[in-house]
């Protein structure tokens, strides 16, 4: 009954984003003001009608309503609520209805705004954004619908799913339901999707304001930047957490020791990240300098496409990954669409194309324009080598008939380099002035930097010379750290100098009076160290695997690793669990315990492994319990991965998260900025008279 | 200043590259241990289950290969023998880095001929955005009234 309800509210909520699609397009196109109010209208109810849906499903996951097939497929007595209720985005049907949702939600927060600002653009923005919910919401109502039931049909020997009832079948409750596949089960799973949904479809507005500036032919002015400005930022934020965290759940639980795998789906969630970083950074030179129109625009149309390939990839398993927990017939509607929106807007784009001048010139080659620019295209390299890498299996199939991988080291060697020079140009770039840079101006600079990591470099590879080719990360880490310190070292030295202030004194107003620019900073700080757990992960990572009896030890570098025993013992959450105790020592000496696990989940059949780990700011002593003699429990096989620096990388996540709230939100008594401009248009009807 | 500056620069460095060669190490276990299958399997994806390296991959079958891996080391095979037997066995598949020969090179060309084309557009870009500097200052001469026009125009104001 109530599922019947979450039905009806889906269904209509699809028509009235339809609706609110092709009323408000009409109305822009004709300018005529009735549709787009009527269209901005029903935009407004297409929100809380798929809010019902969501609290009926996410209800019904709770409670454990095993006529429907979509809780008996991620749901189970087992598992505690809190379990249940992240399941909602668990499995396909209700991850796609949770998109749909938060993209709805994001649309009321843009129509509810002053429409004045930007009155020529809205009536656009809304046919795109809503356009994209109605594309969400039918692909949950037509192709895979989580309040479809499930069906026993006379003489069939298996269950049918189908939302309405079927000729000669009977409603069927199972007893139990499936559960969430038991990888899912932790916290970065948890965090991960909501956070990546919020960045994928937080980007759809700041497109669906470029696509309305294009059809409106605005695109000189920079109105639809200025206005989606904090957008971006709050996106790429949402789309970094879920980077991160998608990180932090495969090192706790696929164990393999690594964070990232280059593994197509991670693949498919970087590649928005990559065009997103560089739309950032590009909307800067657009804003400040007025050039750069048109790659703004490619960019975002990018960022839109990738959005879209990457949900598409989660989503479909098109290419065979370890993330397809998700598989369905989604595959050809959604390729049509990305085709469709891709096509549609670079064609937009090109019919705009003369008219996008630049406004400025520059006077040297050697300029912070340049150095944009050239940041802005190894970023798209980057972004094509990672695609296509992610799509050459594809490829290959189709062409040669043949399969093939392509695994890490592909990846390693050729997007390794082009972010070695993207994090160098991190370094260089800020003291580069626009217009033009005098290079022996520069050089000086950044000499003290240079000169400090070139002897930090050498130290350490005499002390590690069995990896030269770290040497070269290294000075190029310790040389971005020190010239961005000495960045804001050079701040804060001014106005001790100029206002007489305390460092720290110095330090807040110096940020407060500039905080876009010193938060950029802070997230630099942020990425070069998660760039550090990727060079310790490439570089330094050393592993060993042998199978010992209780009392001996295993040796990996200084650490120690005793066997201590082997307990079995019945866990929660419907598991079965074996649990090593092992002694960690380092240079002999007695650290901790370590407790590496292997959880079997009854109902899925489904072993998982926990590791036991030893974490530092230096490295983490990470350790597997991967396999036992049949014989007893006196001998187990141990894995031990020695990972330095990995704790960088969610130092790193925090740090960036803080910059960007830096960068985002003034701090000290500095007025807030307006994020878009007042235009006057007195004679036009204001679009909120009759709201 | 900054001749004493490079002079300890080039000290420290000296001693610690000495220091490298001083180092010492080399340990070694009985041939062949869990570590030397690893180091191949490594290099090879379990042809099962999709994307996951052998070395990691839990099934039965590939434990069965990581020990066909133990028995080949312990025949005397090299790495590249065992390399090139699963390849024939499993097809290219196997390999967790694409080959450099046929249709493979391919994965590894574009990525390069994309960063060839892309510094040679954003030379292009830099040109133009140099000449609309150039063309500017063009415009804003013609704004001036050229000298000779000038004389004709007082000439001809003359002969009014």
């Amino acid at each position: 009954m109530l599922a019947d309800i979450g039905l009806i509210a889906l269904i209509m909520a699809f028509f009235l984003a339809l609706y609110s699609t092709l009323a408000s397009g009409y109305g822009g196109w004709k300018d005529r003001y009735p549709f787009i109010q009527s269209g901005r209208n029903a935009a407004l109810i297409t929100f809380p009608l798929l809010t019902i849906s969501v609290v009926i499903l996410v209800y019904s996951l709770v409670s454990l309503d095993f006529s429907l097939a979509y809780v008996a497929d991620v749901s189970s007595r087992a598992m505690a609520p809190f379990f249940r209720l992240t399941a909602l985005w668990g499995g396909q049907a209700g991850s796609i209805l949770f998109w749909a949702w938060l993209m709805a939600g994001f649309v009321v927060v843009v129509a509810r705004r002053k429409w004045d600002a930007d009155r020529e653009l809205l009536p656009f923005v809304l046919l795109v954004a809503m356009g994209t919910t109605a594309f969400f919401i039918g692909l949950s109502v037509f192709i895979d619908n989580p309040f479809a039931r499930l069906w026993h049909v006379e003489g069939a020997s298996k269950l049918t799913t189908a939302i309405f009832r079927p000729e000669n079948a009977m409603a069927y409750l199972l007893q139990d339901g499936n559960g969430l596949n038991p990888l899912l089960r932790h916290f970065g799973m948890i965090g991960h999707p909501p956070t990546t949904y919020l960045g994928f479809t937080g980007f759809v507005i700041p497109y669906a304001f470029a696509i309305a500036a294009l059809i409106k032919g605005k695109v000189n002015d920079d109105a639809w930047i200025k206005t989606t400005r904090r957008w971006t930022l709050f996106a790429w934020l949402f789309l970094s957490i879920g980077l991160v965290l998608g990180g932090r759940w495969a090192y706790d639980v696929l164990g393999w020791g690594g964070f990232w795998g280059w593994d197509p789906v991670e693949n498919a969630m970087l590649l928005p990240w990559l065009t997103a970083t560089a739309f950032l950074h590009s909307v800067m030179i657009q804003e400040k300098r007025g050039m750069l129109k048109a790659w703004n625009f490619i960019l975002i149309i990018l960022t839109y496409s990738l959005i879209l390939f990457g949900t598409f990839i989660t989503r479909t398993g098109i290419i065979d990954s370890v993330h397809s927990f998700a598989k369905s017939a989604l595959g050809p509607v959604f390729f049509a669409f990305i085709g469709f929106t891709f096509i549609g807007s670079i064609s937009l784009l090109l019919r705009n194309l003369r008219q996008l001048k630049s406004e400025n010139e520059i006077e040297s080659f050697f300029s912070r324009e340049a150095a944009f620019l050239f940041q802005n295209m190894l970023f798209l390299a980057v972004t094509f080598a990672v695609f296509w890498g992610t799509i050459f299996p594809m490829i290959s199939e189709v062409v040669t008939g043949t399969k093939m991988t392509v695994g890490p080291p592909f990846f390693k060697k050729v997007a390794g380099p082009l972010f070695s020079v993207i994090l160098l140009l991190m370094a260089i770039a800020p003291f580069v002035a626009w217009r033009r840079q005098k290079v022996s101006k520069l050089a000086n600079a950044l000499l003290w930097p240079f000169i400090i990591s070139l002897i930090v470099s050498t130290a350490w590879v005499s002390f590690h010379s069995q990896h030269p080719a770290s040497a070269f990360s290294l000075w190029m880490i310790s040389f971005v750290w020190l010239s961005i310190l000495w960045e804001f070292w050079r701040g804060i030295r001014a106005r001790m100098k100029n206002k007489n202030e305390n460092p720290l004194l110095a330090l807040k107003r110096l940020i407060g009076r500039n905080h876009r620019r010193y938060g950029g900073y802070i997230v630099h700080l942020g990425v070069l160290m998660i760039a550090m757990g990727f060079i310790g992960d490439s570089f330094f990572k050393s592993e060993t695997q042998g199978a010992i009896s209780v009392g001996e030890e295993l040796q990996i570098g200084r650490y120690t690793l005793r066997f201590d025993n082997l307990l079995q013992y019945p866990g929660s959450d419907g598991r079965e669990i074996l649990e090593a105790s092992t002694s960690l020592f380092k240079d002999g000496e007695y650290i901790r315990r370590l407790l590496p696990r292997r959880d079997f989940f009854i109902v899925q059949n489904q072993p998982v492994s926990v590791p036991g780990v030893y974490s530092t700011l230096a490295e983490d002593v990470y350790v597997l319990l991967i396999g036992w003699e049949d014989i007893g429990k006196e001998s187990s096989t141990f894995k031990i991965y020695v990972n330095p620096l990995i704790n960088w990388t969610w130092i790193g996540g925090v740090v960036l998260v803080l910059g960007v709230l830096v960068a985002a939100m003034p701090l000290g008594r500095q007025v807030m900025q307006s994020s878009y401009v007042l235009r006057r248009q007195p004679l036009k009807p204001s679009l909120e008279m009759e709201g | 200043m900054r001749a004493r500056l490079l002079f300890a620069l080039l000290a420290s460095m000296g001693g610690f590259l000495l220091y490298s060669v001083v180092q010492a190490q080399v340990v070694q276990d009985p041939f062949p241990t869990d570590n030397d299958v690893n180091a191949i399997a490594k290099k090879l994806y379990c042809p099962v289950c999709p994307n996951t390296p052998l070395d990691v991959c839990e099934t039965q079958a590939c434990q069965d290969w990581r020990a066909l891996i133990r028995d080949q080391l312990a025949e005397g095979w090299t790495e590249s023998e065992i390399l090139d037997y699963f390849v024939a066995q499993y097809g290219e598949m196997v390999l967790a880095e694409p080959e450099r020969e046929g249709f493979s090179s391919l994965v590894w060309l574009f990525p390069i001929i994309v960063l060839i084309l892309g510094v040679v557009l954003v030379r292009q870009v830099l040109r133009t955005w140099k000449a609309g500097g150039e063309i500017q200052i063009t415009e804003s001469q013609a704004l001036e009234v050229q000298p000779e026009i000038l004389a004709r125009i007082e000439k001809e104001l003359e002969e009014m």
